[in-house]
C-alpha cells in the first residue's frame, strides 16, 4: 500500500476535524472565551458566615454575573470568613459603600455573592474592602429559631 | 497440591517475564519515534489506517451515545423539574468519562485488533525477520510509526466523540423533547470548566491512546507465529486493552476529580 495524495488529504481532514471538535469543546461547552482572569480586579469582603460559598462561585450585581470568588479563608483573629473576589475590569464603578451578601439561587441552588451598590461617589479599587456584609442564611439555624419561637408563643 | 503450586509459580513467572518484555519493547518503540520524525510519510500512512478509518465508527457511536444520554437524562431530570440541566449532565458525562473511555474501547476494538493482526501476520510470514536480514530495524520501520499514529489519533477521536455526542444530546433534548436550547448550552457553559473538565478529558484520552497502542503492538510483536497464535493475540489485545482502559480510568478519575 503506497501512500497517495488522497490519503494525505484524508489524514489532513481527520486531524482538522479532530481539532475542530476539541476547539468546539473548549469554546462552546466550557465557555473559555467569556471570562478571563486577566482583565479583572480583586476586592475582599468579610462575612460572619459564608455558608456554602465555594471558590469559583459567581459574584453578581442586579442579577448579572460580574465576577467570581477567587479565594475563601478563615481569619483566626476576628473569626470571620474572608472572601476574595475577582471582578471583571469593565465593571469598575462599584461604590465604596457597596453591600455584599451571600444568597442562594433558588431553594436548593448554589450560593453566590450578591453586590448591592450604595450611593458613595468613590469607587472600589483593586484590593478594596467591602465593609457592609450580610451572612449566608443557614437553613438549619433559621428553622431552629423558628421552631424555638413557635414553642415560646404556645406557652 | 504441589502441582497447583508449580502451576501458580509458572504462570506468575511467565506473566512477569512478559511484562518485562513489554516494558523493554515500549522503551525501544519510544526511542524509535525519533527516527520516524524525519520520515512523515510513514506516520501519515498509519494515521490514515488508525485514525481516518476509525473516524466513522467513532462519530456514529458518539452521536448515538449522546442521543441516549439525552433521552435517559430527560426522563430522570424531568421528575425533578430540572430538564434545563440536561446539557450539564450530557456534557459532563461525555467530556469527563464516556468520551475518552468509550472512544478508547472502540479504538482498541477497531484499530488495536487490526494492528495486532497485521504485525502478527508479518511475524508469521517472516517479514519481520526478513527486514532484520536487510539490516532494517522492524521496530523503527514498522512499530514506532504505528505507535505514534495511535498516540496522536486518540485525543482527536475522543474530542470528536464528545463533541458529536453533545450535539446528539441537543438534537434529542431540544429537538424532540422540548428542552430550551438556550438553557441547554448556557447551563453547560456555566458548569463545565476548561481546565478541570476538558483538559482532564484530553489527558485521559492521551493516556488511553498510549496504553491501547502499546498493548496492541506488543501483542502482535510477541504473538506465536502461527495462525492460531495470531488469533489468540488479537483476542488478548481487545481483552487486555479493555481491562487496562477501565482500570486506568478509575485511577485517573480518582486523581483528577477527587477534591472539589
Amino acid at each position: 500500500m503506497q501512500h497517495t495524495s488522497t490519503q494525505d488529504t484524508l489524514v489532513g481532514l481527520f486531524v482538522a476535524s479532530g481539532i475542530v471538535g476539541l476547539f468546539f469543546l473548549a469554546m462552546q461547552v466550557s465557555n473559555l472565551s467569556s471570562f478571563t482572569e486577566n482583565d479583572s480586579y480583586t476586592i475582599t469582603a468579610r462575612f460572619e458566615n459564608s455558608g456554602g460559598l465555594k471558590v469559583k462561585s459567581a459574584v453578581s450585581a442586579a442579577g448579572v454575573k460580574i465576577g467570581r470568588v477567587s479565594a475563601i479563608s478563615f481569619d483566626p483573629k476576628t473569626y470571620q470568613s474572608v472572601v476574595q473576589m475577582n471582578i471583571d475590569a469593565r465593571y469598575n464603578t462599584l461604590p465604596e459603600d457597596t453591600t455584599a451578601s451571600v444568597f442562594t439561587a433558588g431553594l436548593l441552588g448554589e450560593q453566590y455573592v450578591n453586590l448591592e451598590p450604595g450611593g458613595s461617589d468613590d469607587y472600589l479599587k483593586n484590593g478594596g474592602k467591602i465593609d457592609i456584609t450580610q451572612s449566608a442564611i443557614i437553613l438549619e439555624k433559621a428553622l431552629g429559631q423558628f421552631l424555638f419561637k413557635a414553642a415560646e408563643e404556645k406557652k | 497440591m504441589i502441582e497447583f503450586l508449580q502451576h501458580l509459580g509458572k504462570s506468575t513467572h511467565t506473566s512477569f517475564t512478559k511484562l518485562g518484555r513489554a516494558t523493554y519493547f515500549l522503551l525501544q518503540t519510544v526511542t524509535g519515534i525519533l527516527s520516524v520524525l524525519p520520515r512523515p510519510g510513514l506516520l501519515l500512512k498509519q494515521m490514515y489506517s488508525v485514525g481516518v478509518l476509525s473516524f466513522l465508527i467513532i462519530t456514529i457511536s458518539g452521536l448515538f451515545v449522546g442521543m441516549v444520554l439525552g433521552l435517559q437524562g430527560y426522563y430522570i431530570l424531568s421528575d425533578f423539574g430540572a430538564e434545563e440541566t440536561l446539557g450539564v449532565m450530557v456534557a459532563a458525562s461525555l467530556v469527563r468519562e464516556l468520551g475518552p473511555v468509550v472512544s478508547a474501547l472502540l479504538f482498541a476494538g477497531r484499530a488495536g485488533s487490526a494492528l495486532t493482526a497485521e504485525i502478527g501476520l508479518m511475524k508469521a510470514t517472516e517479514q519481520l525477520s526478513g527486514m532484520e536480514m536487510m539490516a532494517v530495524d522492524p521496530i523503527k520501520r514498522i512499530i514506532s510509526p504505528r505507535f505514534l499514529a495511535g498516540f496522536l489519533s486518540m485525543p482527536l477521536l475522543a474530542g470528536l466523540f464528545s463533541a458529536v455526542g453533545i450535539i446528539g444530546g441537543q438534537i434529542v433534548g431540544s429537538g424532540l423533547l422540548g428542552v430550551d436550547e438556550g438553557a441547554y448550552w448556557s447551563q453547560m457553559q456555566a458548569k463545565l470548566d476548561f481546565q478541570d473538565d476538558i483538559i482532564n478529558g484530553v489527558i485521559k484520552s492521551i493516556v488511553f491512546g498510549f496504553v491501547a497502542s502499546w498493548i496492541a503492538l506488543f501483542e502482535g510483536y510477541d504473538a506465536i507465529p502461527t495462525s492460531e497464535g495470531v488469533s489468540r493475540a488479537t483476542t488478548r489485545t481487545v481483552v487486555n486493552s479493555a481491562f487496562s482502559i477501565l482500570g486506568l480510568d478509575f485511577i485517573l478519575t480518582a486523581l483528577m476529580f477527587g477534591d472539589d
